[in-house]
């Protein structure tokens, strides 16, 4: 599996897990913005720390390949790129229209989070496909 | 849904020929072993450029390792 893909998995992981710890916190908490916060936090230390063990692990097997990326990472990167670009104009159209309507913070800040673990989730999904099935 | 590339290819036919593996021609053309995969499972389509780069290593014409239907 080359660098590439292993990021669109651990980007997968961890917008899973960013989800999981909100939904888990928020229950718990006063308010939303620090169960927001450390869950975005999380996310992104699980996805560092994913990386950057798959890559040693990848590394002891084949210290080449486990850095080494080409065109086609770069096309599949650009196509799951644009799968994360349509859901985050769609969150931030949902965002625009709810600060229109007067909505709370919490239902503004929460549909931007939505949207950008959507972006995340679809965006790697699309880009595991197509290393999975193939990209025209 | 991802729809695979249409453009057909004899890429294993020519490598084993040859008596080339595939991370040899890969290291070869400057892209990695999975590319090179992809390519050869017509699950990729190759820039124009790298599909003549590997006309080129087998010592052929493109049109004898790619081939589009109806072509």
């Amino acid at each position: 599996m080359v660098f590439h893909e292993r990021a669109a998995w651990a980007g997968l992981i961890a917008a899973v897990v960013t989800v999981g710890v909100y939904i888990w916190l928020l229950p718990r908490a006063d308010a939303w913005v620090g169960p927001m916060l450390w869950a975005i936090g999380t996310g992104i230390a699980v996805s560092i720390l994913i990386t950057i063990l798959w890559g040693i692990a990848a590394g002891i097997r084949d210290r080449e390949a486990a850095t080494a990326s080409d065109l086609r990472d770069r096309d599949i990167s650009r196509y799951g790129g644009r799968a994360e670009y349509v859901v985050l104009v769609i969150a931030g159209l949902v965002v625009i229209v709810l600060c229109a309507l007067g909505a709370e913070g919490f239902w503004v800040a929460n549909a931007m989070f939505a949207g950008f673990v959507l972006a995340a989730v679809i965006g790697g999904l699309a880009r595991v496909i197509a290393y999975r099935r193939g990209l025209a | 849904m991802v729809k695979p590339t249409r453009v057909t290819n004899s890429i294993r036919a020519h490598r084993e020929q040859q008596g080339i593996t595939q991370a040899e021609l890969a290291r070869r053309i400057g892209v990695t072993r999975q590319t090179l995969l992809a390519i050869e499972g017509e699950k990729y389509s190759p820039t124009l450029e790298l599909a003549f780069q590997i006309a080129r290593e087998f010592g052929v014409r493109l049109e004898d390792v790619f081939e589009y239907p109806g072509a």
